[in-house]
């Protein structure tokens, strides 16, 4: 009986076999990488309609973070400044200023400024600003050196196994309280034992439950 | 040489059994029979069958499209019936789908030689079974594209499935099941496969029946490591025709509800998948046997003994049907009794009368050789039985549910047209796989049939 198949057939099952495993090595490594909300998300960096510079305000002038975010501590939601916080000062400085022109056309129609919201949750995940400083996280832990930052950008993932790295082992990120806004904080060699205590005085127990955070 | 056919029988004690092979058959016709069926020209009842099917299978396409879309409330689940038909389906289909494994597992090992006849489409009809089985509890979900989320992948929220839960160990019962169930059938169509091959006419069929049967020659040393490999596959299936259905009653048992709450639930369903998929093998072997002119190959002598199965297995459902009520009694709990009195006379009486006629009253009748030998008998009682064995999962599933804890909560449910029409169209992706195999595979093992000829026998022709 003639032979089907050429001789050279005989290598297919071989190089298909490798093939299959190149394919899935490269499609896991693919998602591993591009998939995930390190790629995805760190970065995110808006225009925003007004060139603020956090940098400027924060970091060069020394503005306190709450001076702004007037909410962050008593509120689950660190509130974007209302245009009113901005003509505080804005009123008298740089009063003529061309880029905050935006900003005095918002304070003359009383229309809010349209700021672009960078560190943006899912709807389905309840976050509370005002627990996590009680707590004592600060506010560099989840949005990163904010005062270096020219125009604000996501410099971690938010993602929920990020969340879940602090709600499971939260010591070295406790601060005592009146470090929260420091930009440039770091643990003190003793920090273990301060978190034990300020946990226990405090009662911090994160939850790790879906109701947790999915309520 | 054809009376004393029984004699060469592998064991020798059954000489006064009928033979396995009626007609005579040689090597040659043997083969020429089977590969027959799939060389002629498509006759024109198949394709009016498979324009039926794939009409149905089209129509459940169809409908799980728009299910996705506009989400699982076009079903009849609600509070306090959240699992309804959709479950009722999947573990019907998952039960049906048991039978494959046990004859071309349990039996291969114990030496069963008639279950060459029957193996490879009761296995198909396993493949297939299994496939509209986990269609269901992949669409019940309601947001599929979270599906992924059943299968341990790490992902970014470090979520993992609950290993404690029996869903998830369905997913791996299921999943392997079919992973074998798939492996065991194409390993044992190989050598007919190359049969095929061999006698294939057109280029195509060369290529493609060469491809599928990886060069398989027939030599002895293949024959040899074939053999070996049907034997290890077989000893590593044989543990899941008991573990699937086993996994899938924790569903039910694992959970504190009562009438799901009972520890005899792992045998009670593994004997009842036993019992419905040799019910729908029947179903099936009988209309091909018909259809394809199968009866020396598939003989009165084989269906006495699937009935047989059935009648053992029937009982053994029965039993636990009675026994739940005994525990319902033994234990003293007041809402295990209410459960089950609930289920015999509540307001699903009628299912539950439906199941105890089709399952237990039913399979009596093959308590008698007259009727276990009759066609007509063994084709609509193995109906009859698959209609008990679907009845005995929704009085399972629903009647449990319906009456939860609290009376207020209390409902009464009832299926949607969606929920019949995907039900219905199940059956329409059963039947065009099915088709489709039986127009396009060797039916029956023709190289294992060869095994159980007296020609095989080494010791045929001559005198003792």
């Amino acid at each position: 009986m003639a032979q089907i198949f050429p001789e050279w057939t005989n290598k297919i099952p071989s190089y298909a076999l490798l093939a299959i495993i190149l394919i899935i090595a490269t499609m896991t490594g693919f998602f591993w990488y591009y998939g995930s909300p390190k790629y995805t998300d760190v970065g995110y960096r808006p225009i925003q309609p007004v060139p603020y510079s956090h940098k400027l305000h924060a970091g060069d002038l020394g503005i306190d973070c709450r001076y702004c975010h007037i909410s962050v501590e008593v509120s689950p939601v660190a509130n974007v400044p209302p245009t009113q916080i901005c003509m505080n000062c804005h009123k008298i400085i740089l009063p003529q200023s061309e880029k905050l022109l935006p900003v005095r056309e918002s304070w003359a129609t009383g229309l809010p400024m349209k700021w672009v919201r960078v560190h943006n949750l899912p709807d389905y995940v309840y976050f509370d600003h005002s627990m996590h400083l009680y707590a004592g996280v600060g506010c560099a832990s989840c949005h990163g050196n904010v005062a270096e930052m020219e125009v604000v950008m996501q410099v971690e993932p938010l993602s929920m196994s990020w969340c879940l790295k602090c709600h499971r082992n939260p010591d070295q990120y406790l601060r005592p309280a009146n470090q929260v806004t420091n930009m440039k904080w770091v643990p003190s060699p003793d920090q273990m034992e301060f978190a034990n205590r300020v946990r226990a005085e405090k009662g911090i127990n994160p939850p790790v439950d879906c109701s947790g955070c999915h309520r | 040489m054809r009376s004393e056919s029984g004699t060469y029988n592998q064991i020798g004690l059954h000489s006064q059994e009928t033979p396995l092979i009626t007609g005579n058959q040689t090597f040659a016709s043997v083969t020429d029979a089977i590969s027959e069926i799939i060389e002629r020209k498509t006759p024109r009842l198949w394709y009016l069958a498979i324009a039926f099917s794939s009409s149905l299978m089209i129509m459940f396409f169809v409908l799980i499209g728009y299910l996705i879309w506009e989400g699982i409330g076009i079903w009849g689940i609600n509070v306090p019936v959240g699992w309804g038909w959709a479950i009722v389906n999947f573990v019907f289909w998952v039960g049906i789908g048991h039978a494959g494994t046990l004859i071309s597992a349990i039996l291969f090992l114990l030496r069963q030689r008639w279950r060459t006849s029957i193996n490879r489409f009761a296995e198909a009809m396993t493949l297939f079974a299994v496939i509209c089985a986990m269609i269901f509890p992949a669409i019940h979900v309601g947001r599929i594209w979270v599906a992924y989320w059943m299968f341990p992948l790490p992902n970014q929220m470090d979520m993992w499935p609950n290993f404690r839960s029996p869903l998830i160990w369905d997913v791996f019962a299921v999943s392997t099941y079919f992973t074998v169930s798939l492996l065991f059938w194409y390993v044992g169509l190989i050598p007919d496969l190359a049969t095929l091959r061999d006698r294939a006419k057109s280029r195509l069929r060369k290529i493609l029946l060469g491809i599928f049967s990886l060069g398989w020659r027939g030599g002895n040393r293949q024959w040899k490591h074939y053999e070996l490999a049907y034997l290890l596959l077989a000893g590593l299936s044989t543990p899941l025709v008991l573990s699937v259905h086993s996994v899938v009653s924790t569903d039910f048992a694992t959970s504190v509800l009562p009438g799901w709450h009972t520890t005899i639930f792992p045998p009670y369903f593994v004997a009842g998948a036993i019992f419905s998929g040799f019910a729908m093998v029947m179903t099936l072997s009988i209309i091909a046997r018909k259809v394809f002119k199968l009866e020396d190959f598939i003989t009165i002598g084989h269906f006495e003994k699937m009935s047989k199965i059935m009648l053992l297995t029937g009982m053994m459902v029965g039993y636990a049907y009675s026994i739940e009520f005994f525990m319902a009694w033994y234990s003293g709990n007041d809402y295990e009794a209410f459960a089950f009195l609930n289920r015999a006379f509540g307001p699903y009486a009628w299912a539950y009368w439906i199941m105890i006629t089709c399952n237990v009253v039913v399979p009596q009748v093959f308590w008698f050789r007259k009727l276990r030998t009759s066609i007509p008998v063994l084709f609509v009682s193995s109906i009859l039985i698959n209609v008990g064995m679907w009845f005995e999962r929704f009085v399972i599933v629903v009647s449990s549910l319906s009456r939860d804890f609290l009376p207020s909560s209390w409902g009464y449910y009832t299926p949607t047209i969606y929920d019949v029409g995907i039900f219905v169209g199940s059956f329409g992706l059963f039947l065009t796989l099915f088709l489709l195999f039986v127009r396009f595979l060797p039916i029956i093992a023709v190289s294992e049939i060869k095994g159980v000829l007296p020609q095989a026998d080494p010791h045929y022709g001559k005198e003792h």
